[in-house]
């Protein structure tokens, strides 16, 4: 008995008909699509996307060459050269980020003694040649300078969980 | 240009690619080129059945020779992956025994139409039939009313050499791991999978 | 002179017109599968590509990938067979477009209204495999040339379900011309073929979608096995002639569906009302179900095994169609209900 129900649900496609009504509920539904451009997904203060340097509230840079970061880098993406300033501080004359062979572990942030490198939230970010796939000090200040609101309310986000 | 002139044409057009393949299949020297061409060949000699208005059996000629068996064909030929032909096997004894047939063939086709039928061969023109005539169903009739037994004969002809084909060529090969789908999908869970409920373990479970 | 002369263009201008709406139908056909799939994906499918910087919804997204597909470069193989290679996806098309000559679309709208239409149309798709099995081989590459067989076999099987299909619409119908076969089935819906015919009708579909190797019997592509099977290796626009093939194939079957089963062109109501009248809106309604049905049953079903494919078609349909066959005959010399 069990068999011939067996054969007429198979013959009456029973399961096939179940799949497609399902296919068809989900034709209705809200669809997820995010739109990207316009809209875009809220993101964590944790984000770890383009470097910066940070500089203090008195405009001095507060990278102190320590070097720290390029010995913590996995991929060592980070070039570092320093000189003794006038003022007798130690201070980059070089300090530069390959973003290809970086592969945004943050460990860079984490050792930094002084905050001074840091990965901001911004990923939308490209390149048009080859040659500027390494950033320099200046552009790194740079980015540092122009987010410097956005990355210090970040950090004052995660402050408790560090 | 008269209708006939151009069906004329169109005759000696078709019928020289038909003949070209045809002399072409035996003499390539790729096999799939060799299938291809006789495809073509049969193409052409439909072409030639629409001219004189036996536009079903032209169609089915298609459907069945072309897009079935010739199907078959290739897809045996690709399957054995045959090596091309050398030189030297074309000249061997068979191609000339071949050749010997064909002329003989010849001779006699041509005996049997300018000597025993010229009487019956049409003249000049095709018998055209009116709009309201159809192909189809005179076959039908031809073939389920005058000559239903002859028919019905040659069908179970077929359906024995079928069945003997399928008893000579199938055979159980024990180390053979096919899946019978139908048994398959007629699976269900509850007859394999056993849910067993349990009591929580005491602990926290790390050890063990 | 004059007349043939004026004929000949005149025949020229409507085969253009089929074709380039064709091309036209499948272009916008890519266009609402990716819709229909994204929809089903809980998605919103492509709505990027737009007009002027209109974006309205990524109705310009075909142009885009014809541009695409045009523009890109088509790559030989360095031991393809180069004269086959470049021939195979003509052959796809040119079946795939020789098969509308003898579709009515409406009453009287047909390019050629020959006797023995259905056998037509049966004949141009049996030869599609060709461009199949001419590519699979002529590429010199073994994903091809598998899905080749693959295809050859499975194309072969389903033509003779899905012949039993039509035979079962001809004993009804009586006729081997399309437009008789639509005739026979006009006034509403209940006189319809597929009523009586409903298990061919299934089965004809089924099968359709089977000899067009679309989802869920596409294993002559099989992406996850062989890669993209018979057209591994076309780019450009030689694949952009299979894909049209195909597509049009698709639309073939869908149309067919329609005039044998649903009565073409005439209206599902009856009496005077204008919903009623018969007109080529009912057909493109009726065949677009179909191909909805297509990309629906693509967003559910999972690829079937080869053995399932093989066993579906001789062991399933074929019977059925036989059993069916014998059922229609039986109602036709007893003259049972409005269809015969």
């Amino acid at each position: 008995m069990s068999k011939i129900v067996k054969y007429l649900k198979s013959l009456t496609l029973k399961e096939i008909r179940q799949g497609m009504f399902l296919t068809q509920k989900y034709f209705f539904k809200r669809k997820f699509t995010v739109r990207y451009p316009e809209e875009k997904t809220p993101k964590s203060p944790r984000f770890r996307g383009l470097h910066a340097l940070r500089r203090y509230p008195n405009g001095e840079e507060r990278c102190i060459a320590c070097k720290l970061c390029e010995a913590v880098c996995p991929a060592a993406a980070i070039t570092i050269d320093s000189e003794e300033r006038e003022d007798g501080t130690r201070r980059t004359t070089r300090y530069e980020i390959d973003l290809f062979k970086c592969i945004y572990c943050g460990f860079c942030e984490e050792s930094c003694p002084v905050d001074s490198i840091v990965e901001t939230d911004i990923h939308e970010y490209h390149m048009e040649t080859k040659d500027k796939k390494v950033i320099t000090k200046e552009q790194l200040l740079a980015i540092g300078d122009m987010y410097e609101e956005q990355i210090a309310n970040a950090r004052e986000q995660d402050k408790k969980y560090r | 240009m008269t209708p006939e002139l151009l069906q004329q044409i169109l005759f000696y057009l078709f019928g020289a690619i038909a003949i070209g393949s045809g002399m072409a299949v035996v003499s390539v020297r790729n096999t799939v080129y060799s299938a291809l061409f006789l495809v073509l060949c049969f193409f052409n000699v439909a072409v030639l059945w629409l001219l004189i208005e036996a536009e079903f059996l032209a169609i089915i000629l298609v459907l069945v020779y072309v897009g079935a068996v010739m199907v078959l064909f290739l897809f045996v030929i690709m399957m054995l992956d045959v090596k091309k032909v050398t030189k030297s096997q074309l000249k061997s004894g068979y191609t000339r025994a071949a050749i010997l047939i064909a002329a003989a063939m010849l001779v006699e086709l041509v005996m049997l139409f300018a000597y025993r039928l010229q009487n019956q061969l049409p003249a000049d023109e095709l018998i055209r039939q009116g709009l309201e005539y159809s192909n189809v169903a005179e076959i039908g009739m031809a073939l389920f009313v005058d000559y239903v037994y002859p028919f019905e004969v040659a069908g179970v002809i077929l359906l024995v050499a079928i069945v003997a084909a399928i008893m000579l060529t199938i055979r159980k090969r024990p180390e053979n791991k096919q899946i019978d789908p139908s048994k398959q999908i007629h699976v269900n869970p509850s007859d394999r999978v056993r849910v067993v409920s349990m009591d929580a373990e005491k602990g926290n479970g790390e050890e063990s | 002179m004059m007349e043939t002369f004026i004929y000949l263009a005149w025949t020229m201008a409507k085969i253009l017109a089929i074709v380039l709406s064709i091309i036209l139908v499948v272009a916008y056909l890519t266009y609402f599968e990716r819709k229909v799939i994204g929809f089903m994906h809980a998605r919103l499918g492509p709505n990027r590509v737009g007009f002027l910087g209109f974006k309205l919804r990524g109705i310009g997204q075909p142009f885009a990938d014809v541009l695409k597909l045009l523009t890109k470069e088509i790559i030989f193989p360095q031991k393809a067979n180069k004269f086959l290679f470049v021939v195979a996806p003509m052959i796809t098309l040119a079946t795939a477009f020789a098969a509308w000559a003898v579709i009515p679309f409406s009453e009287g709208l047909v390019l050629a209204d020959i006797n023995a239409g259905l056998a037509y149309v049966l004949a141009m798709t049996s030869l599609g495999v060709y461009g199949v099995i001419i590519a699979g081989w002529a590429s010199n590459s073994k994903y091809a040339l598998l899905g080749a067989l693959r295809s050859a076999a499975q194309i072969i099987s389903y033509e003779i379900a899905m012949g039993f299909a039509l035979v079962g619409v001809l004993v009804a119908a009586g006729t081997l011309n399309i437009s008789g076969i639509v005739e026979g089935q006009q006034g509403g819906l209940f006189n319809w073929f597929f009523i009586p015919l409903f298990p061919l009708f299934i089965v004809y579909f089924i099968s359709g979608v089977a000899e067009t190797n679309r989802a869920p019997f596409d294993v002559a592509e099989g992406e996850s096995e062989i890669v993209a099977g018979f057209h591994v290796e076309y780019s450009g626009a030689a694949f952009a002639l299979f894909f049209l093939g195909e597509y049009a194939n698709m639309i073939l079957i869908s149309a067919l569906a329609t005039l044998l089963f649903l009565g073409g062109w005439y209206s599902p109501f009856w009496g005077d009302s204008w919903l009623a009248q018969p007109s080529i809106l009912w057909f493109i309604a009726k065949t677009s179900i179909f191909l909805y049905t297509y990309f629906w049953l693509r967003a559910t079903l999972p690829r079937y095994r080869y053995d399932q494919i093989m066993r579906l078609g001789w062991k399933v349909f074929i019977p059925i169609t036989i059993v069916w066959i014998m059922v229609v005959a039986v109602l036709k010399v007893y003259q049972i209900g409005p269809w015969f």
